[in-house]
């Protein structure tokens, strides 16, 4: 209704609209659809709503489809599990002595009313914000400056090609060494692990910007900052967003290694300790808690892209 | 009259819009030394004036653009504007590029505001005037959708609006409606027409296309393949306005008739000499009733 009234204002000040658009105006401007007739009551709008669940069930066919078969493919996992570890199969692979899922269940309600797998989880989720946030913080400003500027591309570039392949386990005495405290050694190793990914996907988002954006942005008044503003960062943010997605994988694959070798607390450090203690279902329910932390902070990450870039539509 | 219109008509009171390239060269640098792309070329646009550039693929017809865009610093010659040297890209040469080149992050109406944005106008102001000029070129309803989900035709004309928005001198087009389809290119010509007689601006555009050059201009230079050079300068007396129903007049045919042999002769020589007539016409080669593989 608005636009219709919009349109109108702006074709009575400009009497020679129409004649700019022959076709065109009228095959591209939706007609609004005049008033539809008041439903009658009950029936027919239980009879409308039904069909509307058709029609959307019809339209995302695809989709309930993966979803149903998800379902069943993690029940099948579950069943697997159940069956192997109840029937303790031993055929070279040993599962004698696994935690069936009942008992990891039973331990997950035992530890999540202690409050202890509470603290593990809180502590660890706090060391990936923690070194993941700084990393985000330095490798995307860095990788957007290297992106741009030659100069600070070529002094950067060789160091941090030569760090990159050292795994973040790699960095754990060295880290011991450097940090005061052991929080921040393993702060600093999530650091890392998720820092290069971040910059390279940064570097790679920057060498990708299309230069004919650029140009048009030049032709259209935009200075130095303006196109860096205006034009770099949105065009590299998809590909900043694959860095975040990747980094904070292996954001956690580092985070467990430093907590399972140096950390007191901590999710790594749960699974760790309850092989020694020979708790066996603590050890699947600190894997299963790693595998659902993982899952919930990339889809963290993929939310806030959708938020930052409405412009992409869901793949 | 809104405000949009009065700074439009301010616009063309002060400005003029005279393009003028003189002794044009370039040259770009290789490992064998430097490549002319373009050498002494002259063009004159005079204020108001709708003037095409026609040419074989790679003549260097672009380079030109470029170079009036501020792009592209001649080697030789000058590139002047109002009798002033270009010195680098700048909102009063607007430019529609023939991959569209939106912002694909910025919605229609923000594509169009971005130039305002730039001269720092403000919201309020820049949204109206964005929205007066997509009213213009009939995409109200889709001011807010994003340029992946207009077609090729909308995308374009959201193109031309937002150069011409801040209300440049001079609109520079290189071959804008290359990727669109017979039907729609011929209706985005009629648009542009339009709202260059309205506006009185001066259009330099660029195509390989003598239909489209002959029907929206008033004189056309033909280029010569590379390197590329000023060929001949055509004047099209056709009356305005113009009909899409005078493609099909004698005069049209005979200007289209002179120019195309003008340009086949350099399209040839831009294939790079192994093309001759006879290829044209067909294989020169007897076969003897034999498929070609078994007497090669």
């Amino acid at each position: 209704m608005k636009h219709a009234v919009l349109m109108r204002s702006v074709q009575a000040s400009v009497p020679q609209a129409a004649e700019i658009l022959p076709a065109a105006a009228a095959s591209e401007v939706p007609v609004p659809a005049g008033p539809k007739p008041v439903p009658s009551p009950r029936p027919s709008l239980r009879r409308h709503l039904a069909a509307k669940c058709r029609r959307w069930a019809a339209l995302h066919h695809a989709e309930i489809r993966s979803y149903v078969i998800g379902a069943i493919s993690l029940a099948l996992f579950l069943l697997a599990w159940h069956l192997l570890t109840t029937y303790r199969v031993s055929f070279h692979v040993r599962f004698t002595n696994v935690p069936t899922p009942a008992e990891v269940f039973r331990s997950f309600a035992r530890a999540t009313h202690s409050g202890t797998l509470l603290h593990h989880v809180v502590l660890s989720c706090r060391r990936i914000a923690l070194g993941f946030v700084i990393a985000a913080v330095v490798a995307v400003p860095l990788g957007l400056v290297m992106g741009r500027f030659r100069f600070a591309r070529d002094i950067i570039f060789p160091v941090s090609e030569v760090l990159r392949p050292i795994p973040a386990i790699a960095w754990v005495p060295m880290s011991i060494m450097l940090w005061p405290s052991n929080e921040e050694s393993i702060v600093f190793i999530t650091f890392v692990g998720s820092f290069f990914p971040i910059l390279l996907n940064t570097l790679h988002g920057m060498a990708n910007v299309d230069p004919v954006l650029v140009r048009a942005s030049q032709c259209l008044g935009a200075r130095e900052f303006s196109i860096f503003r205006e034009v770099y960062f949105p065009a590299s943010l998809p590909s900043i967003f694959t860095g975040l997605t990747v980094g904070m994988g292996v954001a956690w694959v580092s985070l467990i290694a430093a907590e399972m070798i140096s950390g007191q607390f901590g999710i790594g450090y749960f699974t760790w300790e309850a092989y020694s203690l020979v708790q066996y279902s603590d050890i699947a329910l600190g894997m299963i808690c790693i595998g659902v932390l993982g899952l919930g902070s990339s889809a963290i990450i993929r939310g806030i892209g959708r938020v930052v870039m409405p412009w992409k539509r869901n793949p | 009259m809104s405000k949009q219109s009065a700074t439009a008509s301010n616009n063309v009171a002060n400005a003029k819009g005279r393009i003028e390239v003189s002794h044009f060269g370039l040259n770009y640098d290789s490992i064998d030394g430097p490549v002319e792309a373009v050498t002494d070329a002259g063009i004159v646009v005079e204020p108001g004036e709708f003037v095409s550039i026609i040419g074989p693929s790679g003549c260097g017809k672009s380079t030109l653009l470029n170079a009036v865009a501020g792009f592209l610093k001649p080697t030789h010659g000058t590139v002047l504007v109002d009798d002033e040297p270009i010195d680098g890209p700048s909102a009063d040469r607007g430019m529609v590029f023939q991959q569209y080149s939106l912002f694909p992050w910025k919605t229609a109406r923000e594509n169009v505001e971005f130039g305002l944005k730039m001269k720092g106008m403000e919201r309020n102001r820049r949204e109206s005037a964005a929205r007066t000029l997509l009213g213009l070129a009939g995409l109200l309803a889709f001011e807010n959708q994003y340029p992946d989900r207009l077609s090729g035709g909308m995308k374009q004309r959201v193109g031309i609006v937002r150069a011409l928005a801040t209300g440049p001198k001079v609109l520079l087009l290189d071959e804008p409606f290359g990727a669109l389809d017979a039907q729609t290119r011929i209706i985005m010509q009629q648009i542009l027409t339009n709202m260059w007689q309205r506006l009185k601006i001066s259009v330099l555009f660029v195509t390989h296309d003598i239909d489209e050059a002959i029907f929206l201009s008033d004189r056309v230079y033909c280029m010569t393949a590379r390197p590329g050079t000023i060929k001949a300068e055509i004047t099209i007396p056709l009356p305005r306005p113009r009909q899409q129903s005078m493609m099909m007049s004698s005069e049209f045919l005979a200007l289209r008739r002179g120019l195309m042999s003008l340009i086949s002769e350099e399209s040839l020589k831009a294939m790079g000499g192994e093309v001759n007539a006879d290829a044209l016409q067909g294989l020169a080669i007897d076969t003897h009733g034999h498929t070609l593989s078994e007497i090669i």
